[in-house]
């Protein structure tokens, strides 16, 4: 414990936009532009952020789904950018990613225990007997029975199929996963299983999550910490209690005013920020959010604030706490 | 209940499929007032959007039919209506907007013409007063620059901005009804308090009513004055706001409350109702809540709940009480 499994710096995630028949190359989507952060053993970090914000480009450039532009991701000491494949097949085995739609991740032709086997397959893991007797065992593990490995996606409710996802992603004994909205397809009551599941699995497996959502009240259920994404940048990073109690972005403060309370006797504060996020391939210049915060003052015009540390640990990015 | 302006009476809407016949929804009564906003909750396959669907007589068919009941407009059995009377209220006196603005909209027409399209249908103006009408409403639901918008097309609006456009066109013949089929699912959660925003204030402008469809509580306990919660097709508990949210008398409203993740100081498990929906090709005998009631008793196998009066206007459909 206390040791950080995996540490991004400043990772860059540009997406090239082309025109015409000859691909002419004419500008860059921004998906993530200089990210740092760090995920300790055994941890949840949790990342919001609103949809395009660049957070699931985040998820999978870390885990080099997709190649970065620049930047590293330090994996227990050692920088996984310059892997070559067949590190990074052994990486496969230690970080492991859960998806929001479990339906389009599994194979509608395979059984869901050929689905879960064929990481271990993959892995070369134990004989075929053994390797049936753990797909048994995870079934089990994530809440579903030995019974349901010959069964096909189609005959699973949604919550099922969250559940297999979950149970494939634990096949290789993973110590990092990264969760990209696992619960946001599912009905509320499903949810609450799900969740309970992943925080359940951690406890007994210390697994670290990096938990992508745009939900800020499921976030706040699971995670230790969280970071907040913006267009492409994290805005603000604290342990879930700290975020909470003070948040210090206007932004954070502005999600944290949305979150539907289910109480008809608070009257909700009416939601101060207007506009929209503005497009990632021409970003504005200075602070980003600047085109839409309630408290821009004249150099969030023209200075981008760096994210900073406040005392307890506390990091903003933002010219009010200059 | 002079001011009721939408009587729902024992409607039976059936699918049927190659599988048995789906009771979609079995037997539902309620009434919707002037001026009122009443929330339909309930979790995928309940029966909400078949309910919604029902009233304007859009009920695919086949393989759907409503079998039986009655809905009544002031005096007029929508059952009972013909294709040309049907066509005057739609979109007219009742509107309604659903989840995917998207696949609502023409993507080869702007989205002025198609708002001034149903201005001219049902209000028989001429093209230029319609556009200014139009003009007047994109204003009204808060779309940044409206003159320069009319002439846009679809895919050039955010999400949040489609779902605008949308109500802009449904409010474009001052409805009486508004029927709002999840408008806010899709949708991120600083926009999705924005929406919420629009469609009160356009209620109170208009005195209009308002049903509107969900299958999260946490979203309305701000925005509904009554709330039906519906389970697998039939009414579980039907009462104000505050009645719902702090005297829940079914279980099933009781476990939808305590699921939902909330801002609290902890990270902690949550309590999730257990197991999943049932089939509604083979509903459980007596209450169909009862395989996964923690409070179940013999007769809730046996018997079909009766709707018992709490207090007032609140129902509970639960042998508990009874």
């Amino acid at each position: 414990m206390n040791k950080r499994l995996i540490e991004v710096e400043h990772l860059k995630k540009y997406y090239p936009v082309t025109t015409g028949i000859f691909s002419r190359h004419i500008a860059d989507v921004k998906a993530v532009d200089g990210v740092s952060f760090y995920i300790m053993e055994g941890e949840t970090l949790g990342l919001v952020g609103e949809s395009g914000c660049g957070k699931s480009s985040l998820g999978r450039t870390m885990l080099r789904l997709e190649e970065p532009t620049a930047g590293k991701v330090i994996y227990r000491g050692s920088d996984i950018t310059v892997w070559d494949k067949k590190q990074l097949k052994g990486l496969r085995k230690e970080v492991q990613m859960i998806f929001q739609d479990p339906q389009s991740s599994l194979d509608p032709r395979m059984t869901i225990g050929d689905s879960i086997g064929e990481a271990l397959l993959i892995h070369g893991v134990g004989t075929e007997k053994e390797r049936l007797e753990r797909v048994g065992q995870l079934l089990q593990r994530v809440g579903l029975e030995p019974e349901h490995a010959t069964r096909y996606p189609h005959e699973l409710s949604g919550g099922q199929k969250q559940r297999i996802g979950i149970a494939r992603s634990l096949a290789v004994n993973p110590k990092l996963i990264v969760a990209d909205e696992p619960v946001s397809a599912l009905d509320v009551s499903v949810q609450a299983q799900i969740l309970n599941l992943l925080m359940d699995l951690q406890r007994e497996l210390s697994l670290a999550y990096l938990f992508i959502a745009h939900d800020l009240a499921v976030i706040g259920q699971v995670s230790d910490r969280i970071a907040v994404m913006y267009l492409g940048q994290i805005i603000e990073l604290a342990s879930r209690n700290e975020l909470f109690s003070h948040p210090l972005h206007p932004y954070t403060e502005a999600l944290l005013a949305a979150i539907p309370v289910p109480d008809p006797h608070r009257k909700r504060k009416r939601i101060s920020l207007t506009g929209e996020v503005p497009s990632p391939v021409t970003p504005p210049p200075g602070c980003r959010f600047h085109t839409r915060c309630p408290k821009v003052m004249g150099i969030c015009r023209e200075e981008m604030p760096g994210l900073i540390p406040l005392e307890s640990g506390h990091l903003v990015s933002c010219h009010l706490y200059d | 209940m002079n001011n009721t302006v939408l009587q729902i009476s024992h409607l039976k809407t059936y699918f049927f499929t190659r599988g048995g016949v789906v009771k979609a929804v079995d037997d539902i009564s309620f009434g919707l007032r002037k001026g009122e906003s009443l929330c339909l909750v309930g979790e995928s396959g309940c029966g909400k959007s078949t309910v919604a669907l029902s009233v304007l007589r859009l009920v695919d068919s086949p393989p759907g039919k409503i079998v039986g009941g009655e809905i009544r407009y002031h005096d007029e059995d929508l059952l009972r209506s013909s294709g040309k009377r049907l066509r005057q209220i739609r979109g007219n006196r009742i509107a309604m907007i659903f989840q995917d603005p998207q696949s609502s909209l023409n993507p080869v027409f702007t989205v002025g013409y198609q708002i001034a399209e149903q201005i001219k249908l049902h209000l028989g103006l001429r093209h230029k007063p319609a556009m200014e009408r139009t003009l007047y409403l994109m204003k009204q639901v808060g779309i940044p620059s409206a003159e320069d918008r009319l002439k846009d097309y679809p895919h050039q609006f955010s999400g949040g901005m489609k779902q605008r456009v949308m109500i802009a066109a449904a409010l474009s013949c001052e409805p009486e009804i508004l029927i709002a089929d999840e408008p806010t699912t899709a949708l991120d959660t600083t926009v999705k308090a924005q929406i919420l925003d629009i469609l009160r204030d356009s209620k109170e402008e208009r005195n209009m009513s308002i049903l509107f469809i969900t299958h999260d509580l946490g979203t309305v306990a701000g925005f509904a004055d009554r709330i039906v919660v519906m389970y697998g097709g039939r009414l579980a508990e039907a009462g104000t706001t505050y009645d719902i949210y702090d005297r829940p008398k079914h279980p099933y409203t009781q476990g939808l409350i305590s699921c939902l993740p909330r801002i609290s100081n902890r990270k902690d498990r949550l309590t999730p109702i257990p197991g999943t929906i049932p089939s509604l090709i083979d509903p459980p005998e007596g209450c169909i809540f009862h395989p996964r009631c923690e409070r179940r008793m013999p007769i809730c196998s046996q018997e079909r709940p009766p709707e018992v009066i709490i207090s007032g206007e609140h129902i509970a459909a639960c042998h508990l009480y009874s």
